[in-house]
């Protein structure tokens, strides 16, 4: 470090410069964190209108509305819970194989396969949905819990496939022969060597897939709406119908696990396998 | 070769799944823009523009702005990661922007309705601060609402994007540069942002179409006429059940976007050559 690198230490005018900073960092901060903020107030607003900037009663009568056994909301999340984790163990059977194979054996065209799962977040999704909800409509899959995983399904697999491959090839390949040359089968070697090690990749992957299913509207939307209820549905019909308590709430329930799952996916996602996504 | 085949049987319901529910769709989406009860022919697309040229231009004018903000804004805190002298201001801003990266569409679009609404929380804010008078309030759910909820949740994405590709740029240059008094904005103009510009052009473009196929946002902030095509397609099928004309409005904002991934391709093809 030179000098030049450290001017509080030569000027003592240099904490001056935290006035730019903190005209710049201050509305910044109130623009990510304000409407957050505003959510927060929302969820336990008793009374709140035209003109008070604060609710005139706070309390958490909408709270005991949502998580009523007959309000709704109960059916939406489990209903999202249900197909998110269904949308993770379907995802998982199929990139776990593919990613293997993606990893390690010679593929003809590997380059164009790895392309073809990003083609469902390439194109404008919306028009496909409402034709996949017409096929469905014909083999009576639309308004089915099924429909609406294979949906998410679809959209999840990128993550999925990418970062299993990812997490494969970051794994020795001479672990796996070497379990081979003691005499484990390939599927023995396979299941007790490489998945295990594997497994926190596969978990960051999970995690995505199920983020992407609690979160995904469109599909949720055109092929579940309006027999299987879903939070990001029941988050669009409250607002629309002006319940805004009821609408931040959800919003709230859909938040907390997307903040939680960015802190931590850091800790699965290793820097090893994160520089082989795509490759 | 029993390797290969075993290879391409792991991989092969995987593809069976993109292949139906999404490449098959997709091209009975681009079949059905052009079929009118039964027959082939134009009449999707000449109803189409009748109706909704407005917002065709409506919404290519939105994610355009949307695009340039975006862009814009991750240079920014980009350069500043990589080349504020402050470690403590660059630690706040790291902490900071990240936050709405992970939020969802749905999520983004309620809470900045909420927030940007006549007696939201951004006027009264700055109402109890003296900065306008309770008559100057105006509600900014309209397009401008769009452009601030795209801003809000596609710049952490594109910003870390950038922020990745400056962090492995070789630091040599950049030094060379500051001990020849080039100043910091210099550095950034000139060095720095021309060494990330395919990380950046690649960011703006994955944005550009994921700004294209979101419904809840407009749905959500603004879906009086003029609105995004989206809301246009959900529209047309839910109160018409008029699969012609959504898929012509789908096949167009398909076109939009093919058409910015060319502009990408073709620049992807000259850097190689």
């Amino acid at each position: 470090m030179t000098a030049a690198h450290n001017p509080a230490a030569r000027n003592p005018l240099a904490a001056l410069w935290w006035v730019p900073r903190g005209i710049i960092f201050g509305p910044m901060a109130f623009f990510i964190f304000g409407p957050l903020f505003n959510l927060l107030i929302w969820t336990v607003a008793e009374k709140w209108y035209f003109p008070y900037s604060l609710p005139l009663e706070y309390g958490f009568s909408s709270w005991a509305r949502v998580f009523a056994p007959r309000g709704g909301a109960m059916e939406s999340l489990t209903n999202s819970l249900v197909v998110a984790l269904l949308t993770v163990v379907v995802s998982l059977l199929l990139a776990i194989p593919a990613g293997y194979a993606l990893a390690r054996l010679k593929l003809p065209f590997r380059g164009l396969i790895l392309l073809a799962f990003l083609i469902p977040q390439a194109f404008p999704n919306l028009t496909v949905y409402v034709n996949v909800a017409r096929i469905f409509y014909e083999i009576r899959l639309n308004g089915t819990i099924p429909g609406v995983v294979l949906v998410h399904v679809s959209h999840g697999l990128v993550y999925a496939v990418w970062i299993a491959t990812a997490a494969f090839s970051a794994i020795d390949a001479e672990l796996e022969q070497a379990a081979r040359n003691i005499g484990a089968g390939a599927f023995r070697a396979f299941l007790d060597v490489t998945l295990p090690l594997a497994a926190p990749g596969l978990m960051a992957s999970a995690i995505f897939v199920f983020l992407e299913s609690l979160d995904e509207f469109t599909g949720s939307y055109f092929v579940g709406a309006p027999d299987v209820n879903m939070l990001p549905l029941l988050l669009y019909t409250t607002a629309a119908g002006g319940n805004y308590q009821i609408a931040s709430i959800t919003a709230l329930l859909l938040l907390v696990p997307s903040l939680v799952f960015m802190l931590i996916v850091e800790r699965f996602l290793k820097a090893d396998v994160l520089s082989r996504v795509g490759h | 070769m029993p390797k290969r085949l075993l290879g391409l049987l792991l991989v092969l319901p995987a593809l069976a799944v993109i292949a139906f529910l999404f490449i098959l769709p997709l091209i009975m989406s681009a079949v059905g823009a052009f079929q009118v009860e039964g027959a082939f022919g134009w009449g999707n697309f000449t109803k189409t523009f009748d109706l909704y040229t407005k917002d065709i231009i409506f919404t290519v004018v939105i994610v355009s702005l949307s695009t340039v903000l975006i862009g814009i804004a991750s240079i920014a805190i980009g350069g500043y990661l990589t080349l504020g002298e402050h470690p403590v201001a660059v630690a706040i801003l790291r902490w900071l922007y990240r936050w709405p990266m992970f939020i969802p569409f749905i999520v983004v679009g309620q809470i900045l309705r909420t927030f940007l609404s006549k007696n939201g929380m951004m006027n009264n804010t700055f109402i109890n601060l003296g900065l306008m008078t309770p008559l100057d309030a105006v509600s900014f759910l309209d397009w401008r609402g769009i452009v601030i909820a795209f801003v809000w949740k596609q710049t952490p994405f594109v910003a870390l994007l950038v922020a990745g590709a400056m962090a492995s740029i070789n630091r040599d240059t950049i030094e060379a540069a500051r001990n020849l008094g080039a100043s910091r904005l210099r550095l950034l103009v000139e060095i720095v942002v021309p060494q990330v510009a395919m990380t950046l052009t690649v960011g703006l473009i994955l944005s550009f179409i994921t700004m294209m196929s979101v419904l809840s946002v407009p749905l959500m902030i603004n879906a009086q006429s003029p609105t995004m095509l989206t809301a246009d397609i959900a529209f047309r099928v839910n109160s018409y059940g008029d699969y012609g004309v959504a898929n012509a409005l789908g096949l167009i904002s398909l076109v939009l976007a093919a058409s910015v991934a060319w502009i990408y391709l073709r620049a992807s093809l000259k850097e190689r050559a």
